[in-house]
């Protein structure tokens, strides 16, 4: 299957990357290709321009900062799920990394493809939510904090602006938080069905602070705030898990499909999903 | 639309054997591998990063090669399937796969030889579940994977013992 020809840009630097961004607004930016790519093969996207992050060292790596951790946009998933760093400090991102695609795709994909690619099923971007996550965007300009609550917007569609690229995530410390993933994957496409990333603050047998992140059922990822409020204050015991879980939906238009799962299905399977992660960390 | 193509410079090294390119970036991976050094061992199967046929390794990582563009690998290390036979003979995955039967038509065979080989490096002894999990990307149509869970097994075994 060969590709539209198009033009093509490999910075070594991340001002370079971004000038380049800013001289050729139509351009797309290459991270690990695993959506992109596929979109472009089958003609779903023929940018005339790719400028290929693979070589940009800014991008690269995870790092322990004071309040958390910084991990840079080209890190892959299969770093993230393995990192020790990410696995002290923030858990639900490694455990959702190792839900996305398979190990090839895992071996290519990147954080910042993933969640600037923003597929409405796709792992990290709950995972995100869950972890009060906050990604920086970049651009000739200058960069700008986005709260990963305002960054997802539809499906494929972020808060990025043209110009800008998404160049770091920041994840505060989550350790001694309850965290999990609990993931209903399709079973050709492995893309979440329903997926449920929960962080929970809990002390004394009380939620002290509720994050839920859901993926797979609404045009975008989104925090369940109607069933974190329904956790705070409260212990995690049956009663409490099949209230919050009944309120998973709550303000979400929920997308159904005629071939695998209808809104229906789906809405009741992530009562299921969210009633199944709390009970794992209860 | 861009009236000509240009070509963007790299070094690949396929294996062992390093190659100076000048290459068009929207070739693949797969392309370059089959249409320009004629290693037609990788296979393509879906075209579209479902199957894993096309699977190679990438600085010992495996990868879907249809789903890579070959200029973005520059100074890369690529490992295929024709390289995977040592001076000795067959490496202990094919020694085990034919052993097993973990073949059929044949299809996917260089593509799960290269994902089994990418896997046995990360975890030289992994249990069946771990084999099951490393081999999710890769889809054979004939097997049941029964026989390629098992000959997988088998390959890891020989190479410890063998170390």
């Amino acid at each position: 299957m060969s590709m539209t020809p198009f033009r093509y840009a490999r910075p070594m630097a991340l001002r370079d990357a971004l000038a380049d961004l800013t001289e050729h607004p139509e351009a797309r930016v290459l991270a690990g290709g695993m959506s992109l790519l596929p979109l472009m093969k089958m003609d779903l996207a023929a940018p005339e321009r790719l400028i290929d992050l693979g070589r940009v060292q800014e991008l690269q790596g995870i790092t322990e900062t004071p309040d958390g951790i910084r991990i840079g946009a080209m890190t892959r998933h299969f770093e993230l799920a393995s990192d020790e760093v990410v696995g002290r400090c923030a858990p639900i991102v490694a455990q959702a990394a190792a839900h996305v695609g398979d190990p090839q795709v895992r071996h290519r994909g990147t954080i910042g493809g993933s969640l600037a690619h923003a597929d409405p099923a796709a792992d990290l971007p709950a995972a995100m939510l869950a972890a009060d996550a906050v990604i920086e965007a970049a651009s000739a300009d200058g960069s700008r904090m986005i709260p990963a609550a305002d960054f997802f917007v539809g499906p494929l569609v972020t808060e990025l602006r043209p110009g800008e690229m998404l160049v770091a995530v920041r994840i505060p410390m989550l350790q001694g938080r309850r965290q999990h993933y609990e993931k209903v994957p399709h079973p050709a496409s492995g893309y979440a069905v329903v997926g449920v990333a929960i962080s929970l603050a809990v002390a004394g047998g009380v939620v002290q602070e509720a994050r839920i992140g859901v993926t797979g059922v609404a045009g975008h990822a989104y925090r369940a705030h109607a069933a974190e409020r329904a956790l705070e204050g409260e212990g995690l015991n049956p009663g409490v898990i099949a209230k919050a879980s009944s309120l998973a939906a709550e303000g979400e238009e929920i997308l159904g499909d005629a071939v695998y799962a209808s809104a229906e299905y789906r809405r009741h399977l992530l009562q299921v999903t969210l009633s199944r992660a709390l009970q794992r960390v209860s | 639309m861009p009236e000509q193509v240009s070509t963007t410079a790299v070094v690949l090294t396929v294996n062992g054997e390093t190659h100076t390119e000048s290459l068009p970036a929207n070739m693949l991976l797969s392309e370059y591998l089959r249409d320009h050094l004629h290693l037609t061992g990788t296979h393509v199967g879906c075209d579209t990063s479902q199957c894993g046929a096309c699977t190679v390794l990438v600085d010992g990582l495996s990868v879907k090669s249809c789903t890579v563009l070959a200029v973005s690998l520059d100074e890369s290390r690529i490992e295929t399937v024709e390289g995977l036979a040592g001076p000795d003979g067959l490496h202990p995955l094919q020694a085990a796969f034919r052993a097993r039967h973990a073949l059929q038509c044949g299809f996917c065979t260089p593509g799960v030889l290269m994902t089994a080989a990418g896997l046995l490096r990360e975890s030289p002894r992994p249990s069946p579940t771990e084999i099951r999990a490393g081999l999710d990307g890769i889809l054979c149509r004939c097997t049941g994977y029964e026989n390629i869970v098992a000959a997988v097994g088998e390959a890891a075994a020989a190479i410890g013992e063998a170390m």
